[in-house]
């Protein structure tokens, strides 16, 4: 039960990794803290339960990670990413901190796995979670419990009351009965509102129906909303989301990472008329799939189906759903409910056009490619003619959005007239934009929540017990 | 293996796994299957059975219930087991004893103890059996005669290995490696054995009732697996001194059998009562809760070993010596009699599952780069 009467240090609105670093740094700071999580326990912890790692630079090998990742290596991958869509002091500050903050995740119940053998090669760059993001959420919440933080689940903040730039009060609904509790300090760590289907649809219509939400349904941007229709400061696009293809058979929220396909770059994309649309090898899988939502977003029914032959199957990582397999290519179509003429034609023209005599190489851009398609295949291309032959439909999977509210380096929220909230505080998704404007860097996510999760709770303590 | 449900939902949680590897970090089994993209039935029966039962990846899991994909590593594996136990049985008809096995282990227990204490009631002077004996070598055979002692002995353990031997060999023609196991292989198997490393959730120990971690769970396995080799050595020990030395038992309390029976049945009582306690304030939601009698009757047959043994010991000056001796005995019987028709099994098949994935250790994962 939320105490009412009580005027708590700091209220967390939020329940992941950002926010539990928040509630963390902020009890170990002698502040009385409440933490709400819109979801129910077994679903806590956002979108950081989908996640694995965590970006950070280091100058030497430790126990977690490989070799060195400098400062000006980081910031040139963010920049790269980006585009510039960056604060470039706020970026540094994040990456430099980036370095210092093993032991305390350690101390604070996070385990890392020691090397990594699958999936991409991150080694060097991100250390792992043992177990992955659930379990890094969990041990935070068991550090939680045993520092004595309030935790309330079911618990959603709808409003945080400014005025003259200060949260007087904060509006929530507790297992569904409203409530009105009382902080000195806020911190906002609530997500971005990617799982906000109506919000969506403002941007992108009714193509969000066919959208796949790749992680919790529980970040519906209810305090962001709330913060920016109260004069606070905007940052980030409000119509960019991160977008990637995924298998089509995914479920609409919380299918995480195993839904993705890498089937793409060592196959034939095509769209619901049997054409294909892209390039699908212009470059390597991890700098090209987050470009793949988006472009299948744009074809009619957003879907479409990635097909390649026997000798490419065994090329990618497996997806959660079986591969849909026939025979032949006509059979193949048929399956995927494409025209089987339509299909054959593409392949036939694909097949013709692919130039012979390089060796094949996965691990590269191999220059194997068509001439004179349009578009071209210009890596990878072989022809798709050893059966059985292998399908399956992608659709546009939503990661995050970008927009989010303005912050400064001590994490406190900006008003539009360029003036800190009093007593506001950001962390995580809600105010990564201001760093991650565009693109997407693996782990970094994880790296902007952890970081200014600290500074928030930091911050917020002090500024309470004052 | 036979295509049952369970397996069915092996695979199906196995594919699912496969595309995530989050877990891989944990324990043997998630680097075991990353090496493979479709699983067989056998290659099911050998990850079901490198399962330790940590949990890590239960409470690690995103899609664990009430996730729509209600991904319960632990327990569909523990369901599996169960049904690989029955699969690799001995003789073959023997299978069903699986099912409904705490039942069964509990009734092999009561008739084991009820058979020896009306042979020793027939067999000798039933007052030797209520008679104060004085703690001096022979006395115990006057309870019972050693002949008696030694052909049971011998004819139900024997028969005990050989079913134990023919189970590890369907076991490693249905599951095992394609290629021969070498000396180092062997060694990393039996290291991982000694050390239970696969319960240590990479170093962190268990989740063994929510998601803090802890390595009550190995410690306890510790005590038992230690606690019950003891006793099997002061039994061996026993055996040499009296055919070899001609030296008969009770044995000083100083002597080598008895030190170590004491030390031994000592620590198998800590082990399976911790063990059992543990199952008692358990989460219910990783273990399938069907095969728990098959759990606990083993745990409280090894610990009926253990207390009756030390039982016996305490007791072995006076008048309910001869009882306690037919009483420990009798369990002695009811647990060769029942060794591989029991939860015991699980030792054989997890000894080979890992001597599998040492010899595999050198294979790389399918996908990814």
């Amino acid at each position: 039960m939320p105490d009412r009467t009580k005027t708590y240090d700091v209220l967390i609105a939020g329940g992941g990794n950002a926010a539990l670093c928040a509630a963390i740094t902020a009890r170990q700071a002698g502040a009385s803290v409440i933490l709400l999580e819109s979801a129910p326990r077994a679903f806590r912890g956002g979108n950081s339960r989908h996640t694995r790692n965590l970006r950070a630079m280091h100058d030497k090998p430790n126990d977690v990670l490989t070799d060195a990742y400098p400062e000006d290596e980081y910031w040139d991958d963010l920049l790269r990413v980006t585009g510039g869509n960056t604060d470039e002091a706020l970026a540094r500050m994040t990456i430099r901190a980036s370095s210092g903050v093993f032991g305390w995740m350690q101390a604070n119940g996070v385990r890392f796995q020691p090397s990594l053998t699958g999936t991409l090669n991150l080694g060097r760059t991100n250390a792992f979670f043992l177990g992955g993001g659930k379990a890094l959420v969990n041990a935070y919440y068991v550090t939680a419990e045993r520092l004595g933080i309030e935790i309330l689940y079911d618990t959603e903040v709808l409003s945080l009351n400014l005025d003259d730039g200060a949260v007087r009060s904060v509006d929530i609904t507790y297992r569904g009965f409203p409530e009105t509790l009382h902080a000195r300090c806020v911190v906002a760590a609530s997500g971005g509102f990617q799982a906000n289907l109506d919000w969506m649809r403002q941007n992108w219509g009714d193509a969000v129906d066919n959208f796949v939400i790749r992680g919790t349904p529980y970040n519906r941007g209810r305090v962001l909303k709330n913060l920016l229709d109260q004069g606070v400061a905007s940052i980030g696009d409000p119509t960019q989301c991160h977008a990637v293809a995924l298998d089509a058979r995914a479920p609409k929220f919380d299918g995480g990472i195993t839904t993705r396909l890498d089937s793409v770059p060592f196959s034939i994309v095509v769209n619901q008329l049997g054409e294909r649309f892209y390039d699908e090898g212009e470059d390597v899988w991890p700098k090209r799939y987050a470009i793949w939502g988006r472009l299948i977003a744009q074809q009619p029914e957003q879907i479409a189906y990635s097909i390649c032959d026997a000798k490419a199957f065994p090329l990618f990582m497996p997806s959660v759903y079986p591969a849909i397999k026939a025979d032949t290519l006509a059979e193949l179509a048929a399956k995927l409910k494409l025209d089987p003429d339509k299909v054959q034609a593409t392949v036939a023209a694909y097949n013709a056009a692919v130039v012979p005599g390089q060796s094949f190489d996965n691990t590269k851009l191999d220059g194997n490619r068509t001439k004179g398609l349009t578009p071209d295949k210009t890596n990878w291309a072989r022809t798709i003619d050893k059966p059985p032959f292998y399908g399956y439909p992608l659709r546009p999977g939503i990661t995050f959005t970008y927009l989010g509210v303005r912050v400064n380096e001590r994490a406190q929220v900006l008003m539009e007239n360029g003036q800190p909230a009093g007593n506001l505080y950001a962390s995580g998704e809600i105010m990564a934009g201001n760093i991650l404007g565009r693109g997407y860097l693996a782990g970094f996510g994880m790296t902007i929540g952890t970081v200014f999760g600290r500074i928030a709770g930091q911050e917020a303590a002090r500024h309470a017990r004052n | 293996m036979r295509e049952t449900d369970a397996l069915a939902n092996a695979r199906r949680e196995m594919e699912i796994c496969n595309a995530c590897r989050y877990c891989e970090g944990f324990c043997a089994v998630f680097p075991a299957m990353e090496l493979r993209r479709e699983f067989s039935a056998g290659d099911l029966s050998y990850l079901a059975n490198l399962c330790h039962n940590c949990r890590g990846c239960y409470y690690a899991c995103q899609y664990a219930p009430p996730h729509e994909w209600g991904i319960n590593v632990p327990r569909t594996f523990q369901e599996l087991r169960a049904e690989t136990y029955a699969e690799y049985a001995w003789p073959r008809r023997f299978a069903q004893l699986f099912d409904r096995n705490g039942t069964i282990v509990s009734l092999v227990t009561a008739l084991g103890i009820a058979l020896v204490l009306m042979l020793a009631a027939g067999l000798v002077d039933p007052d030797a059996l209520y008679r104060a004996h004085p703690v001096v070598p022979g006395s115990f055979y006057a309870v019972i005669p050693l002949w008696a002692m030694q052909a049971t002995g011998i004819l139900t353990f024997g028969f005990s290995l050989i079913a134990l031997a023919m189970g590890a060999r369907n076991f490693w023609r249905d599951a095992g490696p394609r290629e021969r196991p070498g000396p180092v292989a062997l060694g990393i198997a039996l290291w991982d054995v000694l050390t239970l490393k696969n319960l240590g959730g990479g170093g962190h120990g268990c989740n063994d009732a929510s998601e803090r971690f802890s390595m009550r769970r190995r410690w306890l396995h510790h005590a038992m697996f230690y606690g019950f080799f003891l006793c099997f050595a002061a039994t061996c020990t026993a055996f040499v001194y009296g055919t070899l030395f001609g030296w008969e038992a009770p044995y000083a309390l100083t002597s080598v059998p008895v030190l170590l029976g004491t030390v031994g049945g000592l620590l198998l009582l800590v082990g399976t009562v911790g063990l059992f306690a543990m199952k008692l304030v358990d989460d219910p939601m990783p273990a399938a809760r069907n095969l728990l009698g098959a759990d606990v009757a083993l745990l409280m047959l090894l610990a009926l070993a253990a207390l009756t043994g030390l039982v016996l010991l305490a007791l072995r000056g006076t008048g309910a010596m001869g009882i306690a001796l037919a009483v420990h005995l009798g369990v002695i019987l009811s647990l060769f009699v029942a060794l591989p028709y029991s939860k015991m099994v699980h030792g054989v098949y997890r000894t080979a599952a890992l001597l599998r994935r040492a010899t595999e250790r050198n294979m790389k994962p399918l996908g990814g780069e």
